[in-house]
């Protein structure tokens, strides 16, 4: 067998494991990869021009097609940048390789030139990380990668690859298949806890299915849809799930926690049985954890046994992959032999209850004359869309706006930093996903801090001719943190009012891209309408009411039904 | 409460950092901790005594097992076991204590491995409260030095990990 050298290794391993584009940025230890990429010219990179935005557009690319995302970064500085998006990634569950260039191994440890300890850096935040000392070891480092990022819980993993071992030559003998001793993750559900949950079902006056980012990671909401409808059970979705139930379904009761909608909070505090699947009943969804839906009984399906009994105690905790686990539980529904409509008509007084909570207090906002409301941009977006854009949101009031007044119907359509709540992550993970699917229109939903965190990846839009759509709602604030200074801190507004944000309209113009902007609410259509026609990259930017606040809102640290509205 | 844990992981480098870290980072408590290799060379084990009630070791452990260099972990205090610790002690024995110290070795049948005009170094093997109770009653006569192993610990009759 001939030999090839670990740069050459990396570029087969890419073509072996389905990859089509990486998003990167050279340097010197990461030269001999680029060269070996372009002249073998069969995988696309794309140039960014931040390595944070590689990252995160690897991620955004991860989370719209499903497929692993891939970023590489030269030594040193390259590397540390990518530091951000690996820890987004992880916190969120994304399946993402990032190839870092490192000094050659005779120096690792000498303080040379850009030389960083990224293995130890992101130890806590990767899934898995490597430090190539050996050539011989690549071919297998490679596929254990991939393997590592996209099976059981998914996450990034790092390969860290020194200079000379891009250089040095082996046999390259790709595994096939792979088997680690130590990394056995649970797929196949217990069929006893099957039964269990099956028996609390059936028993359940007040059932509530609680779903999150697992159900999409699993591309389960075929299965979550259908045990949902047959047991005729409401459904509510932590910001990573919204998307793997129709929002739309009357089933549905939106997002729950901090700014969940009151009918989930209220729902959720009633219910006699929680089921809940691939959801980490995060602080942001329980508040106080001693008051957390008191008189339920809890179901917890999750392929990672460390999410179960972290936070809340279970009744009957199912480790597996939750596509099977609803695929089997839908098999024992129907086993049982009672038609959709006996568990419908069963439901009947929970739903009453539900419904008069929906109409006590549905998602709102107050309409002034003159002044734009961002949920009035949002809902619009919404409508002239019809809800089929992709939409990736920065962090904050606009990420809660649009989890609040965007219904989302499909899973991977909305793309949001939730784990690590990364300002800056939306417009490079709106890149990721044009570049996955050059024909969907893809959104970013931003606030005006947030958008200036990689404002610079305008260049690489435009490099790669991406339609991409940038949605700003300005309120010339750090508007979600003014929120809380606002209601906590006695309106001392220390450190979140800009005096300066840059002209966006001229801004998008001076990258070649073109912009419009609304300042008043009946400009909003037509700002919307030019925008979203636009052929190429476009941003539009809203003016909107500068103290606007997202509720409900559960104050940090309270019980969910202590919810302050609107 | 103390739970001693016996980890078997993979001889990779930065595995012991990717445990200690993962402790440090959740804010678990290490008490002590003892790495050697095993029969099989591609493994290391690991003894870990550390402490906290019973949802905070289900998610040691747990988290234990989902490093990727993690093979297995168990909870050896949960059984019948046996755990031992070794002390290297420095004592004072000048000539009005040097009888003493050695009739205390006696007693707790400690090896002298060492001998200086003016100290014994004392070797004490066994449970921790052994350890315990011969520094106490050192103590006094002047422990100059002190090196523990830190505890290892093996489950009884036929349970291997
Ligand atoms: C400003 C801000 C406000 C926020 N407010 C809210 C809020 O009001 N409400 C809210 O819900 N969130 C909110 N969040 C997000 C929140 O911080 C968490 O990110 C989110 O609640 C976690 O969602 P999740 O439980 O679905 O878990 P994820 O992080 O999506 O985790 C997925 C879970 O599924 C499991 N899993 C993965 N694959 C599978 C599989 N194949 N089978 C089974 N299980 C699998 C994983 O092990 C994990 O436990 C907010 C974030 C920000 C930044
Ligand atoms: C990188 C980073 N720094 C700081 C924060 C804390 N933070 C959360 S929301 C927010 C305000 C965001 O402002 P903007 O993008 O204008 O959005 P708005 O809330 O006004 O819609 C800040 C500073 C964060 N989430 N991420
Ligand atoms: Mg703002």
């Amino acid at each position: 067998m001939t030999k090839i050298p670990g740069k050459q290794m990396v570029v087969e391993a890419f073509k072996k494991e389905g990859v089509d584009i990486v998003f990167g940025f050279p340097g010197g230890a990461i030269i001999d990869v680029y060269d070996a990429l372009e002249k073998d010219g069969s995988i696309k990179h794309v140039l960014v021009r931040h390595e944070q935005g590689a990252a995160h557009a690897a991620d955004g690319y991860a989370r719209a097609s499903g497929k692993v995302g891939v970023c590489i970064a030269t030594s040193g500085p390259g590397a540390t940048n990518t530091v951000t998006g690996i820890a987004t990634a992880y916190m969120d569950s994304i399946p993402m390789v990032v190839l870092t260039g490192q000094v050659p191994t005779g120096l690792i440890g000498n303080d040379a030139f850009q030389e960083v300890d990224i293995v130890g850096i992101t130890r806590p935040c990767t899934k898995h990380n490597y430090l190539v000392k050996d050539v011989k070891d690549l071919p297998r480092i490679l596929k254990e990668a991939f393997y590592l990022a996209r099976s059981g819980r998914p996450g990034p993993v790092l390969i860290d690859l020194p200079k000379d071992v891009q250089n040095a030559r082996a046999e390259f003998k790709y595994p096939e298949k792979i088997k680690l001793r130590s990394y056995n993750p649970v797929v196949e559900p217990h069929g006893k806890q099957i039964e269990r949950a099956f028996k609390l079902i059936e028993r359940a006056k007040q059932p509530v299915i609680y779903a999150g980012g697992g159900v999409i990671i699993a591309n389960a909401h075929k299965e979550l849809t259908k045990l949902a409808e047959y047991i005729h059970a409401p459904v509510t979705m932590t910001l990573m799930g919204l998307g793997c139930f129709p929002g739309t379904s009357e089933l549905s009761l939106g997002m729950l926690g901090m700014h969940g909608t009151y009918c989930a909070n209220m729902a959720m505090a009633n219910t006699d049985l929680i089921i809940a699947v691939g959801a980490r009943f995060d602080d942001r969804v329980t508040g106080k954890i001693e008051a957390f839906a008191p008189n339920a009984s809890i179901i917890h399906i999750d392929i990672d046994p460390t999410s179960i009994q972290k936070n809340v105690r279970v009744d009957v905790p199912i480790v597996g992959d939750c596509r099977r686990a609803l695929k089997k539980l839908v098999k024992a529904v129907e086993a049982d032999g009672r038609p959709p409509e006996v568990w419908k008509e069963r439901a009947q007084p929970w739903f009453d209850q539900i419904n008069a909570w929906k109409k006590r207090h549905p998602l709102t906002y107050k309409e002034e004359p003159g002044v734009i409301k961002p949920q009035q941009v949002i809902e619009k977006l919404y409508e002239l869309t019809k809800g089929k854009a992709i939409i990736t949101t920065e962090v904050g009031q606009n990420q809660m706006w649009t989890a609040q007044f965007y219904k989302f119907d499909e899973p991977r359509t909305l793309l949001t930093s939730g784990g690590l709540g990364t300002m800056g992550y939306g417009f490079p993970a709106a890149i990721g996903a044009q570049m996955a699917f050059p024909d969907k229109l893809v959104v970013d939903v931003a606030g005006d801090g947030s958008i200036q965190m990689n404002i610079q990846e305008m260049a690489t839009a435009m490099e790669q001719r991406l339609p991409v759509k940038i949605v700003i709602l300005n309120n010339q604030f750090l508007g979600m943190v003014r929120q809380w200074q606002e209601l906590f801190y006695n309106k001392v507004y220390a450190a979140t009012e800009f005096s300066v944000t840059p002209d966006f309209v001229k801004l998008a113009e001076a990258y070649g891209a073109k912009g419009f902007r609304a300042t008043k609410p009946e400009e909003v259509d037509e700002t919307l309408k030019k925008g979203l026609e636009t052929e190429g990259l476009a941003i539009m930017e809203f003016a909107i009411a500068r103290e606007e606040g997202v509720f409900p809102m559960v104050p940090a640290g309270k019980a969910t039904t202590e919810m302050l509205l609107v | 409460m103390k739970h001693t844990l016996s980890v078997l992981v993979e001889n990779e480098p930065g595995a012991l950092s990717r445990i200690t870290g993962l402790f440090s980072g959740r804010g678990f408590n290490i008490e002590s901790l003892c790495v050697a290799p095993t029969l099989d060379k591609t493994m290391s084990h690991l003894t870990l005594v550390t402490n906290g009630d019973e949802a905070i070791i289900e998610q040691i452990i747990k988290q234990l097992n989902r490093l990727v260099d993690v093979y297995k972990v168990v909870d050896v205090s949960e059984g019948e076991f046996v755990e031992r610790e070794m002390a290297l002690i420095k004592v004072r024995a000048e000539d009005e204590t040097r009888a003493e110290v050695l009739r205390m070795c006696d007693i707790f049948r400690c090896k002298v491995v060492d001998v200086s005009p003016k100290t014994y170094t004392i070797e004490v093997t066994g449970p921790e409260s052994k350890l315990r109770a011969v520094t106490e009653l050192l103590n006094p006569l002047g422990i100059k030095e002190i090196t523990r192993t830190g505890t290892i610990a093996i489950q009884r009759e036929k349970k291997t990990i």
